[in-house]
Protein backbone atom coordinates (compact mmCIF):
# COMPACT_ATOMS: atom_id res chain seq x y z
CA UNK A 1 0.00 0.00 0.00
CA UNK A 2 1.36 3.39 -0.86
CA UNK A 3 2.50 5.84 1.79
CA UNK A 4 -0.37 8.22 0.94
CA UNK A 5 -3.05 5.58 1.15
CA UNK A 6 -1.79 4.53 4.59
CA UNK A 7 -2.02 8.14 5.75
CA UNK A 8 -5.62 8.29 4.61
CA UNK A 9 -6.41 5.03 6.40
CA UNK A 10 -4.79 6.35 9.57
CA UNK A 11 -6.76 9.56 9.29
CA UNK A 12 -10.00 7.59 9.04
CA UNK A 13 -8.94 5.55 12.08
CA UNK A 14 -8.32 8.74 14.07
CA UNK A 15 -11.78 10.01 13.12
CA UNK A 16 -13.28 6.71 14.28
CA UNK A 17 -11.60 7.02 17.68
CA UNK A 18 -12.90 10.55 18.16
CA UNK A 19 -16.44 9.51 17.22
CA UNK A 20 -16.16 6.45 19.46
CA UNK A 21 -15.49 8.61 22.51
CA UNK A 22 -18.12 11.13 21.50
CA UNK A 23 -20.78 8.42 21.23
CA UNK A 24 -19.74 6.89 24.51
CA UNK A 25 -21.00 9.98 26.34
CA UNK A 26 -24.54 8.62 26.73
CA UNK A 27 -25.97 5.13 27.14
CA UNK A 28 -28.19 5.05 24.01
CA UNK A 29 -25.26 5.71 21.64
CA UNK A 30 -22.51 4.06 23.68
CA UNK A 31 -22.54 0.66 21.93
CA UNK A 32 -22.25 2.38 18.56
CA UNK A 33 -19.19 4.09 20.03
CA UNK A 34 -17.53 0.78 20.81
CA UNK A 35 -18.23 -0.59 17.32
CA UNK A 36 -16.76 2.58 15.79
CA UNK A 37 -13.70 2.17 17.99
CA UNK A 38 -13.28 -1.39 16.74
CA UNK A 39 -13.53 -0.22 13.12
CA UNK A 40 -10.89 2.41 13.83
CA UNK A 41 -8.56 -0.18 15.30
CA UNK A 42 -9.11 -2.58 12.38
CA UNK A 43 -8.26 0.22 9.96
CA UNK A 44 -5.13 1.10 11.90
CA UNK A 45 -3.91 -2.49 12.17
CA UNK A 46 -4.82 -3.29 8.56
CA UNK A 47 -3.09 -0.19 7.25
CA UNK A 48 0.05 -0.93 9.25
CA UNK A 49 0.20 -4.55 8.08
CA UNK A 50 0.21 -3.24 4.51
CA UNK A 51 3.01 -0.77 5.17
CA UNK A 52 6.13 -1.05 2.98
CA UNK A 53 8.45 -1.66 5.97
CA UNK A 54 6.74 -4.96 6.68
CA UNK A 55 5.68 -5.85 3.12
CA UNK A 56 9.18 -5.82 1.69
CA UNK A 57 10.08 -8.63 4.08
CA UNK A 58 7.50 -10.86 2.38
CA UNK A 59 5.73 -13.64 4.27
CA UNK A 60 8.74 -13.84 6.54
CA UNK A 61 7.88 -10.43 7.99
CA UNK A 62 4.57 -11.67 9.37
CA UNK A 63 5.69 -14.77 11.24
CA UNK A 64 6.21 -13.13 14.63
CA UNK A 65 3.32 -10.77 14.11
CA UNK A 66 0.93 -13.69 13.69
CA UNK A 67 2.33 -15.38 16.79
CA UNK A 68 1.90 -12.17 18.81
CA UNK A 69 -1.60 -11.45 17.50
CA UNK A 70 -2.74 -14.97 18.38
CA UNK A 71 -1.09 -14.89 21.81
CA UNK A 72 -2.56 -11.45 22.57
CA UNK A 73 -6.03 -12.60 21.55
CA UNK A 74 -5.71 -15.74 23.67
CA UNK A 75 -4.86 -13.67 26.76
CA UNK A 76 -7.23 -10.81 25.92
CA UNK A 77 -10.41 -12.88 25.74
CA UNK A 78 -10.27 -14.27 29.32
CA UNK A 79 -9.39 -10.75 30.50
CA UNK A 80 -12.62 -9.52 28.93
CA UNK A 81 -14.65 -12.22 30.65
CA UNK A 82 -13.55 -11.40 34.19
CA UNK A 83 -16.41 -10.77 36.65
CA UNK A 84 -17.53 -7.16 37.04
CA UNK A 85 -16.34 -7.04 40.67
CA UNK A 86 -12.80 -7.56 39.27
CA UNK A 87 -13.02 -4.67 36.81
CA UNK A 88 -10.72 -2.32 38.79
CA UNK A 89 -7.85 -4.80 38.89
CA UNK A 90 -8.46 -5.78 35.27
CA UNK A 91 -8.22 -2.14 34.30
CA UNK A 92 -4.98 -1.72 36.26
CA UNK A 93 -3.56 -4.77 34.50
CA UNK A 94 -4.46 -3.45 31.06
CA UNK A 95 -2.83 -0.09 31.86
CA UNK A 96 0.27 -2.17 32.60
CA UNK A 97 0.14 -3.89 29.19
CA UNK A 98 -0.44 -0.63 27.34
CA UNK A 99 2.46 1.07 29.06
CA UNK A 100 4.70 -1.96 28.52
CA UNK A 101 4.07 -1.89 24.77
CA UNK A 102 5.04 1.79 24.59
CA UNK A 103 8.14 1.30 26.73
CA UNK A 104 9.35 -1.68 24.70
CA UNK A 105 8.90 0.08 21.37
CA UNK A 106 10.85 3.05 22.75
CA UNK A 107 13.62 0.71 23.88
CA UNK A 108 13.72 -1.03 20.49
CA UNK A 109 13.90 2.32 18.70
CA UNK A 110 16.77 3.49 20.87
CA UNK A 111 18.87 0.38 20.30
CA UNK A 112 18.07 0.31 16.57
CA UNK A 113 19.28 3.89 16.22
CA UNK A 114 22.40 3.48 18.34
CA UNK A 115 23.21 0.20 16.51
CA UNK A 116 25.69 1.80 14.10
CA UNK A 117 27.16 5.14 13.17
CA UNK A 118 24.88 5.57 10.17
CA UNK A 119 21.59 5.03 12.05
CA UNK A 120 22.91 7.26 14.84
CA UNK A 121 22.15 10.26 12.60
CA UNK A 122 18.45 9.37 12.88
CA UNK A 123 18.58 9.91 16.60
CA UNK A 124 18.10 13.65 16.78
CA UNK A 125 17.90 15.45 20.10
CA UNK A 126 14.19 15.74 19.55
CA UNK A 127 13.67 12.05 18.86
CA UNK A 128 15.73 11.23 21.93
CA UNK A 129 13.53 13.51 24.03
CA UNK A 130 10.43 11.70 22.82
CA UNK A 131 12.03 8.28 23.42
CA UNK A 132 13.06 9.44 26.89
CA UNK A 133 9.52 10.46 27.81
CA UNK A 134 8.05 7.32 26.25
CA UNK A 135 10.40 5.00 28.12
CA UNK A 136 10.25 6.87 31.44
CA UNK A 137 6.45 7.07 31.48
CA UNK A 138 6.05 3.60 29.96
CA UNK A 139 8.17 1.68 32.42
CA UNK A 140 7.01 3.58 35.51
CA UNK A 141 3.37 3.15 34.52
CA UNK A 142 4.04 -0.53 33.87
CA UNK A 143 5.24 -1.35 37.39
CA UNK A 144 2.92 1.17 39.05
CA UNK A 145 -0.06 -0.47 37.34
CA UNK A 146 1.15 -3.93 38.32
CA UNK A 147 1.39 -2.73 41.93
CA UNK A 148 -2.09 -1.23 41.73
CA UNK A 149 -3.28 -4.56 40.33
CA UNK A 150 -1.62 -6.40 43.22
CA UNK A 151 -3.27 -4.13 45.78
CA UNK A 152 -6.71 -4.38 44.19
CA UNK A 153 -6.44 -8.14 43.80
CA UNK A 154 -5.36 -8.43 47.44
CA UNK A 155 -1.93 -9.87 46.57
CA UNK A 156 -0.23 -6.95 48.34
CA UNK A 157 -1.58 -5.28 51.52
CA UNK A 158 -3.91 -2.45 50.51
CA UNK A 159 -3.05 -0.25 53.43
CA UNK A 160 -0.54 2.49 52.67
CA UNK A 161 3.04 1.51 53.48
CA UNK A 162 5.00 4.52 54.65
CA UNK A 163 8.46 4.92 56.05
CA UNK A 164 10.57 7.83 57.16
CA UNK A 165 12.13 9.81 54.33
CA UNK A 166 9.89 8.12 51.75
CA UNK A 167 9.28 11.27 49.77
CA UNK A 168 12.98 12.10 49.82
CA UNK A 169 13.86 8.65 48.44
CA UNK A 170 11.21 8.87 45.73
CA UNK A 171 12.16 12.38 44.77
CA UNK A 172 15.88 11.56 44.59
CA UNK A 173 15.24 8.47 42.49
CA UNK A 174 13.04 10.37 40.06
CA UNK A 175 15.54 13.20 39.81
CA UNK A 176 18.37 10.77 38.98
CA UNK A 177 16.17 9.17 36.29
CA UNK A 178 15.30 12.57 34.87
CA UNK A 179 18.91 13.76 34.86
CA UNK A 180 19.91 10.54 33.05
CA UNK A 181 17.24 11.21 30.41
CA UNK A 182 18.45 14.78 29.97
CA UNK A 183 22.04 13.58 29.66
CA UNK A 184 20.91 11.10 26.99
CA UNK A 185 19.16 13.89 25.13
CA UNK A 186 22.34 15.93 25.15
CA UNK A 187 24.44 12.96 24.10
CA UNK A 188 22.38 9.98 22.82
CA UNK A 189 25.52 7.88 22.33
CA UNK A 190 25.92 7.36 26.10
CA UNK A 191 24.31 3.93 25.86
CA UNK A 192 25.17 2.96 29.44
CA UNK A 193 22.60 5.50 30.64
CA UNK A 194 19.67 3.82 28.92
CA UNK A 195 19.45 0.75 31.21
CA UNK A 196 19.79 3.15 34.16
CA UNK A 197 16.70 5.03 32.99
CA UNK A 198 14.83 1.77 32.45
CA UNK A 199 15.62 0.36 35.89
CA UNK A 200 15.02 3.60 37.77
CA UNK A 201 11.65 4.05 36.05
CA UNK A 202 10.63 0.50 36.91
CA UNK A 203 11.64 0.96 40.56
CA UNK A 204 10.02 4.39 40.77
CA UNK A 205 6.71 2.93 39.59
CA UNK A 206 6.75 0.47 42.49
CA UNK A 207 7.71 3.09 45.07
CA UNK A 208 5.02 5.45 43.82
CA UNK A 209 2.19 3.02 44.62
CA UNK A 210 3.51 1.60 47.92
CA UNK A 211 2.22 4.50 50.06
CA UNK A 212 -1.19 4.63 48.35
CA UNK A 213 -4.21 3.20 50.13
CA UNK A 214 -7.16 1.38 48.64
CA UNK A 215 -9.54 4.32 48.85
CA UNK A 216 -7.22 6.43 46.69
CA UNK A 217 -7.27 3.85 43.90
CA UNK A 218 -9.88 5.68 41.77
CA UNK A 219 -7.53 8.65 41.42
CA UNK A 220 -4.44 6.52 40.91
CA UNK A 221 -6.04 4.33 38.24
CA UNK A 222 -7.19 7.44 36.38
CA UNK A 223 -3.73 8.94 36.60
CA UNK A 224 -2.12 5.75 35.27
CA UNK A 225 -4.68 5.76 32.45
CA UNK A 226 -3.47 9.21 31.57
CA UNK A 227 0.22 8.21 31.71
CA UNK A 228 -0.37 5.18 29.47
CA UNK A 229 -2.01 7.50 26.93
CA UNK A 230 0.78 10.05 27.11
CA UNK A 231 3.43 7.39 26.54
CA UNK A 232 1.49 6.30 23.43
CA UNK A 233 1.48 9.93 22.26
CA UNK A 234 5.24 10.11 22.89
CA UNK A 235 5.57 7.02 20.70
CA UNK A 236 3.79 8.96 17.99
CA UNK A 237 6.45 11.68 18.18
CA UNK A 238 9.20 9.02 18.03
CA UNK A 239 7.72 7.24 15.02
CA UNK A 240 6.45 10.33 13.21
CA UNK A 241 2.91 9.02 13.38
CA UNK A 242 -0.02 11.41 13.90
CA UNK A 243 -2.54 8.64 14.54
CA UNK A 244 -0.57 7.60 17.62
CA UNK A 245 -0.35 11.21 18.75
CA UNK A 246 -4.12 11.71 18.43
CA UNK A 247 -5.13 8.45 20.10
CA UNK A 248 -2.57 8.95 22.86
CA UNK A 249 -3.69 12.52 23.47
CA UNK A 250 -7.35 11.43 23.68
CA UNK A 251 -6.47 8.74 26.21
CA UNK A 252 -4.21 11.08 28.13
CA UNK A 253 -6.86 13.78 28.41
CA UNK A 254 -9.49 11.25 29.42
CA UNK A 255 -7.37 9.93 32.28
CA UNK A 256 -6.56 13.50 33.27
CA UNK A 257 -10.21 14.55 33.47
CA UNK A 258 -11.14 11.46 35.47
CA UNK A 259 -8.29 12.13 37.92
CA UNK A 260 -9.49 15.69 38.41
CA UNK A 261 -13.06 14.51 39.01
CA UNK A 262 -11.83 11.95 41.54
CA UNK A 263 -9.61 14.48 43.32
CA UNK A 264 -12.45 16.99 43.53
CA UNK A 265 -14.76 14.32 44.92
CA UNK A 266 -12.28 13.80 47.74
CA UNK A 267 -11.38 17.48 48.11
CA UNK A 268 -7.71 16.64 47.60
CA UNK A 269 -4.90 17.57 45.24
CA UNK A 270 -2.77 15.29 43.05
CA UNK A 271 0.25 15.82 45.26
CA UNK A 272 -1.80 15.01 48.32
CA UNK A 273 -2.99 11.72 46.80
CA UNK A 274 0.46 10.72 45.58
CA UNK A 275 2.52 11.84 48.52
CA UNK A 276 0.03 12.19 51.34
CA UNK A 277 -0.42 8.57 52.45
CA UNK A 278 -3.86 9.43 53.76
CA UNK A 279 -4.93 6.53 55.96
CA UNK A 280 -1.83 6.30 58.10
CA UNK A 281 -1.52 9.73 59.56
CA UNK A 282 -4.89 10.03 61.18
CA UNK A 283 -5.52 6.47 62.24
CA UNK A 284 -4.52 7.14 65.80
CA UNK A 285 -6.25 10.50 66.07
CA UNK A 286 -9.67 9.17 67.02
CA UNK A 287 -10.46 7.81 70.44
CA UNK A 288 -12.11 9.14 73.54
CA UNK A 289 -15.68 9.91 74.42
CA UNK A 290 -18.14 7.07 74.48
CA UNK A 291 -21.08 7.53 72.20
CA UNK A 292 -23.98 5.22 71.79
CA UNK A 293 -25.49 4.00 68.59
CA UNK A 294 -28.91 2.43 68.18
CA UNK A 295 -29.09 -0.88 66.40
CA UNK A 296 -31.93 -2.88 64.89
CA UNK A 297 -32.55 -6.38 63.58
CA UNK A 298 -33.71 -7.36 60.09
CA UNK A 299 -37.41 -7.55 61.07
CA UNK A 300 -37.58 -4.01 62.38
CA UNK A 301 -35.52 -2.67 59.47
CA UNK A 302 -37.66 -4.49 56.89
CA UNK A 303 -40.83 -3.09 58.45
CA UNK A 304 -39.45 0.45 58.29
CA UNK A 305 -38.39 0.02 54.67
CA UNK A 306 -41.80 -1.37 53.73
CA UNK A 307 -43.59 1.53 55.39
CA UNK A 308 -41.46 4.09 53.55
CA UNK A 309 -42.53 5.92 50.41
CA UNK A 310 -39.01 6.51 49.19
CA UNK A 311 -35.73 4.74 49.88
CA UNK A 312 -32.28 5.87 48.79
CA UNK A 313 -29.67 3.12 48.77
CA UNK A 314 -26.07 4.32 49.13
CA UNK A 315 -23.65 1.62 47.95
CA UNK A 316 -19.91 1.65 48.59
CA UNK A 317 -16.87 -0.54 48.19
CA UNK A 318 -18.15 -2.78 51.00
CA UNK A 319 -21.00 -3.85 48.73
CA UNK A 320 -18.50 -4.94 46.09
CA UNK A 321 -16.36 -6.80 48.61
CA UNK A 322 -19.35 -8.67 50.01
CA UNK A 323 -20.60 -9.35 46.43
CA UNK A 324 -23.92 -8.05 47.67
CA UNK A 325 -25.10 -6.42 44.42
CA UNK A 326 -27.45 -9.26 43.49
CA UNK A 327 -28.96 -9.36 46.98
CA UNK A 328 -29.41 -5.57 46.70
CA UNK A 329 -31.20 -6.09 43.41
CA UNK A 330 -33.64 -8.49 45.12
CA UNK A 331 -34.24 -5.91 47.80
CA UNK A 332 -34.84 -3.34 45.06
CA UNK A 333 -37.37 -5.68 43.40
CA UNK A 334 -39.24 -6.47 46.60
CA UNK A 335 -39.52 -2.84 47.65
CA UNK A 336 -40.50 -1.71 44.15
CA UNK A 337 -43.19 -4.37 44.10
CA UNK A 338 -44.60 -2.89 47.31
CA UNK A 339 -44.77 0.53 45.73
CA UNK A 340 -41.70 1.99 47.41
CA UNK A 341 -39.70 4.37 45.23
CA UNK A 342 -36.15 3.03 45.40
CA UNK A 343 -33.17 4.93 44.03
CA UNK A 344 -29.43 4.72 44.37
CA UNK A 345 -27.07 7.53 45.34
CA UNK A 346 -23.63 7.11 43.76
CA UNK A 347 -20.70 9.09 45.11
CA UNK A 348 -17.99 9.65 42.45
CA UNK A 349 -15.32 7.87 44.50
CA UNK A 350 -17.49 5.02 45.75
CA UNK A 351 -15.59 1.84 44.94
CA UNK A 352 -12.13 1.41 43.56
CA UNK A 353 -12.37 3.10 40.16
CA UNK A 354 -14.49 5.79 38.50
CA UNK A 355 -17.99 4.47 37.84
CA UNK A 356 -17.35 1.18 39.67
CA UNK A 357 -20.74 1.10 41.48
CA UNK A 358 -22.71 1.89 38.32
CA UNK A 359 -21.25 -1.09 36.50
CA UNK A 360 -21.86 -3.44 39.43
CA UNK A 361 -25.48 -2.34 39.81
CA UNK A 362 -26.04 -2.46 36.06
CA UNK A 363 -24.70 -6.01 36.07
CA UNK A 364 -27.24 -6.85 38.76
CA UNK A 365 -29.99 -5.57 36.40
CA UNK A 366 -30.78 -2.36 38.26
CA UNK A 367 -32.18 0.05 35.65
CA UNK A 368 -29.64 2.81 35.15
CA UNK A 369 -32.18 5.61 35.44
CA UNK A 370 -32.41 4.71 39.14
CA UNK A 371 -28.71 5.51 39.66
CA UNK A 372 -28.34 9.14 40.75
CA UNK A 373 -25.21 11.25 40.69
CA UNK A 374 -24.21 12.97 43.90
CA UNK A 375 -25.83 16.37 43.23
CA UNK A 376 -29.13 14.87 42.08
CA UNK A 377 -29.15 12.49 45.04
CA UNK A 378 -28.52 15.32 47.49
CA UNK A 379 -31.46 17.25 46.05
CA UNK A 380 -33.72 14.28 46.78
CA UNK A 381 -32.31 13.15 50.11
CA UNK A 382 -34.18 15.87 51.99
CA UNK A 383 -37.50 14.30 50.98
CA UNK A 384 -36.34 10.69 51.35
CA UNK A 385 -37.86 8.50 54.07
CA UNK A 386 -35.03 6.02 54.48
CA UNK A 387 -31.41 6.24 53.41
CA UNK A 388 -29.93 2.74 53.44
CA UNK A 389 -26.14 2.66 53.42
CA UNK A 390 -24.52 -0.54 52.23
CA UNK A 391 -20.74 -0.67 52.48
CA UNK A 392 -20.11 3.07 52.22
CA UNK A 393 -18.61 5.09 55.05
CA UNK A 394 -16.56 8.28 54.67
CA UNK A 395 -18.65 9.59 51.77
CA UNK A 396 -21.60 9.80 54.19
CA UNK A 397 -19.83 11.42 57.14
CA UNK A 398 -21.46 14.77 58.03
CA UNK A 399 -18.18 15.80 59.70
CA UNK A 400 -16.95 16.65 56.18
CA UNK A 401 -19.42 19.56 56.21
CA UNK A 402 -18.78 21.17 59.56
CA UNK A 403 -15.85 19.68 61.49
CA UNK A 404 -12.78 21.67 60.45
CA UNK A 405 -10.55 19.31 62.45
CA UNK A 406 -11.65 16.29 60.46
CA UNK A 407 -9.23 15.04 57.79
CA UNK A 408 -12.13 14.76 55.35
CA UNK A 409 -13.36 18.31 56.02
CA UNK A 410 -14.48 19.92 52.77
CA UNK A 411 -14.98 16.66 50.91
CA UNK A 412 -18.32 16.64 49.08
CA UNK A 413 -20.54 14.02 50.67
CA UNK A 414 -23.95 12.46 50.21
CA UNK A 415 -26.24 14.22 52.69
CA UNK A 416 -27.81 11.04 54.01
CA UNK A 417 -28.40 12.68 57.39
CA UNK A 418 -31.08 14.83 55.72
CA UNK A 419 -33.24 11.74 55.21
CA UNK A 420 -35.92 10.99 57.81
CA UNK A 421 -34.32 7.71 58.87
CA UNK A 422 -30.82 6.45 58.20
CA UNK A 423 -29.91 2.77 58.20
CA UNK A 424 -26.36 1.55 57.95
CA UNK A 425 -25.45 -2.07 57.23
CA UNK A 426 -22.02 -2.56 58.73
CA UNK A 427 -20.05 -5.29 60.44
CA UNK A 428 -19.12 -3.17 63.45
CA UNK A 429 -18.61 0.43 64.48
CA UNK A 430 -14.98 0.33 63.30
CA UNK A 431 -14.03 3.47 61.41
CA UNK A 432 -13.40 3.56 57.64
CA UNK A 433 -10.21 3.71 55.61
CA UNK A 434 -9.10 7.05 56.92
CA UNK A 435 -9.62 5.92 60.50
CA UNK A 436 -12.25 8.59 60.95
CA UNK A 437 -15.17 7.99 63.23
CA UNK A 438 -18.44 8.56 61.40
CA UNK A 439 -20.73 10.73 63.53
CA UNK A 440 -23.63 9.67 61.35
CA UNK A 441 -23.77 6.40 63.31
CA UNK A 442 -24.58 8.20 66.56
CA UNK A 443 -27.45 10.35 65.32
CA UNK A 444 -30.89 9.80 66.85
CA UNK A 445 -32.36 9.00 63.45
CA UNK A 446 -29.72 6.38 62.65
CA UNK A 447 -30.21 2.65 63.02
CA UNK A 448 -27.16 0.42 62.79
CA UNK A 449 -27.81 -2.92 61.12
CA UNK A 450 -24.87 -5.04 62.20
CA UNK A 451 -23.87 -7.84 59.86
CA UNK A 452 -22.36 -8.80 56.52
CA UNK A 453 -23.71 -6.65 53.68
CA UNK A 454 -24.87 -9.60 51.59
CA UNK A 455 -26.24 -11.73 54.46
CA UNK A 456 -28.12 -8.83 56.03
CA UNK A 457 -29.60 -7.68 52.74
CA UNK A 458 -30.86 -11.21 52.08
CA UNK A 459 -32.45 -11.27 55.53
CA UNK A 460 -34.19 -7.99 54.70
CA UNK A 461 -35.49 -9.55 51.48
CA UNK A 462 -36.68 -12.63 53.38
CA UNK A 463 -38.57 -10.49 55.88
CA UNK A 464 -40.15 -8.46 53.09
CA UNK A 465 -41.35 -11.50 51.13
CA UNK A 466 -42.53 -13.09 54.40
CA UNK A 467 -44.70 -10.11 55.29
CA UNK A 468 -46.34 -9.98 51.88
CA UNK A 469 -47.46 -13.58 52.44
CA UNK A 470 -49.37 -12.54 55.54
CA UNK A 471 -51.51 -9.94 53.82
CA UNK B 1 12.46 23.27 14.70
CA UNK B 2 11.45 21.40 11.55
CA UNK B 3 8.02 22.31 10.20
CA UNK B 4 6.91 18.65 10.34
CA UNK B 5 7.76 18.45 14.00
CA UNK B 6 5.84 21.60 14.68
CA UNK B 7 2.77 20.13 13.00
CA UNK B 8 3.00 17.14 15.36
CA UNK B 9 2.77 19.51 18.30
CA UNK B 10 -0.23 21.23 16.78
CA UNK B 11 -1.92 17.85 16.31
CA UNK B 12 -1.13 16.89 19.90
CA UNK B 13 -2.46 20.16 21.27
CA UNK B 14 -5.66 20.07 19.23
CA UNK B 15 -6.30 16.40 20.05
CA UNK B 16 -5.82 17.12 23.75
CA UNK B 17 -8.32 19.99 23.71
CA UNK B 18 -10.76 17.90 21.69
CA UNK B 19 -10.31 15.03 24.14
CA UNK B 20 -10.94 17.29 27.13
CA UNK B 21 -14.13 18.66 25.55
CA UNK B 22 -15.48 15.24 24.55
CA UNK B 23 -14.61 13.43 27.78
CA UNK B 24 -16.08 16.23 29.92
CA UNK B 25 -19.46 15.36 28.45
CA UNK B 26 -19.33 11.66 29.31
CA UNK B 27 -21.91 10.78 31.95
CA UNK B 28 -20.37 9.64 35.27
CA UNK B 29 -22.62 6.62 34.86
CA UNK B 30 -20.28 5.43 32.12
CA UNK B 31 -16.90 6.28 33.61
CA UNK B 32 -15.84 2.66 33.93
CA UNK B 33 -16.66 1.78 30.29
CA UNK B 34 -14.98 5.05 29.31
CA UNK B 35 -11.79 3.93 30.94
CA UNK B 36 -11.86 0.51 29.34
CA UNK B 37 -12.59 2.04 25.93
CA UNK B 38 -9.76 4.57 26.14
CA UNK B 39 -7.61 1.69 27.26
CA UNK B 40 -8.47 -0.20 24.10
CA UNK B 41 -7.89 2.90 21.99
CA UNK B 42 -4.49 3.55 23.56
CA UNK B 43 -3.56 0.06 22.39
CA UNK B 44 -2.95 1.95 19.14
CA UNK B 45 0.64 1.35 20.29
CA UNK B 46 0.09 -1.78 18.17
CA UNK B 47 0.89 0.35 15.11
CA UNK B 48 4.43 1.06 16.26
CA UNK B 49 4.87 -2.44 17.65
CA UNK B 50 3.82 -4.11 14.38
CA UNK B 51 6.40 -2.19 12.37
CA UNK B 52 9.20 -3.08 14.81
CA UNK B 53 8.13 -6.75 14.90
CA UNK B 54 7.76 -6.91 11.12
CA UNK B 55 10.93 -5.10 10.07
CA UNK B 56 13.05 -7.64 12.01
CA UNK B 57 16.12 -5.43 11.91
CA UNK B 58 17.83 -7.02 14.90
CA UNK B 59 17.02 -9.96 17.18
CA UNK B 60 16.51 -7.62 20.12
CA UNK B 61 14.13 -5.34 18.26
CA UNK B 62 12.16 -8.30 16.91
CA UNK B 63 11.71 -9.75 20.40
CA UNK B 64 10.74 -6.38 21.91
CA UNK B 65 8.38 -5.72 19.01
CA UNK B 66 6.72 -9.12 19.29
CA UNK B 67 6.15 -8.73 23.03
CA UNK B 68 4.80 -5.22 22.41
CA UNK B 69 2.37 -6.50 19.74
CA UNK B 70 1.17 -9.16 22.19
CA UNK B 71 0.66 -6.62 24.98
CA UNK B 72 -1.22 -4.24 22.65
CA UNK B 73 -3.34 -7.05 21.25
CA UNK B 74 -4.37 -8.09 24.77
CA UNK B 75 -5.71 -4.58 25.32
CA UNK B 76 -7.42 -4.37 21.94
CA UNK B 77 -9.29 -7.66 22.33
CA UNK B 78 -9.82 -7.40 26.09
CA UNK B 79 -10.64 -3.69 26.08
CA UNK B 80 -13.26 -3.61 23.34
CA UNK B 81 -14.88 -6.87 24.46
CA UNK B 82 -15.29 -5.89 28.11
CA UNK B 83 -16.52 -2.40 27.19
CA UNK B 84 -19.20 -3.91 24.99
CA UNK B 85 -20.07 -6.43 27.70
CA UNK B 86 -20.49 -3.65 30.27
CA UNK B 87 -22.61 -1.50 27.99
CA UNK B 88 -24.94 -4.39 27.28
CA UNK B 89 -25.73 -4.48 31.00
CA UNK B 90 -26.97 -0.90 31.16
CA UNK B 91 -30.74 -1.16 30.77
CA UNK B 92 -33.32 1.48 31.35
CA UNK B 93 -35.91 -0.70 33.06
CA UNK B 94 -35.30 -3.95 34.83
CA UNK B 95 -37.36 -7.01 33.90
CA UNK B 96 -39.14 -6.96 37.28
CA UNK B 97 -42.71 -5.58 37.63
CA UNK B 98 -42.88 -1.82 37.72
Amino acid sequence: MSEHLIHIVYMAAAACFILALKWLSAVPTAKRGVITGIIGMLLAVGGTLMSPEILHKGVHGYQWIVVALVAGTAIGIPMALMPMTAVPQRTALSHAFGALAAALVGTAEYYLDTGNAFSMTNLTHFKMTAIGIEVLLGFLTFTASLMAFGKLQGLIPTRPIVYKGQNVVNFTLFTVALVSVIWLIVDPSKTFLFPVVMILSLVFGVLLIIPIGGADMPTVISLLNSYAGLSAAAMGFVLDNKLLIIAGALDGSSGFILSIIMCKAMNRSFTNVLFGAFGQVHAAAVAGEQKTARSAGPEEAAALLEAANSVMIVPGYGMAVAQAQHAVRELFNELTKKGVDVKFAIHPVAGRMPGHMNVLLAEADIPYDKLLEMDDANRELGQTDVALIIGANDVTNPAARHNKASPIYGMPILDVDKARTVMVIKRSLNPGFAGIDNELYYLDKTLMLFGDAKAFTMQLVKNLTGSSGMH
Amino acid sequence: MEPDLLSHFYVFMLATFLGLEIIRRVSPLLHTPLMSLTNAISAITVVGSLVIAGEQKTTLSTILGTVAVTASMINIVGGYMITYRMLKMFKKRGPGPK
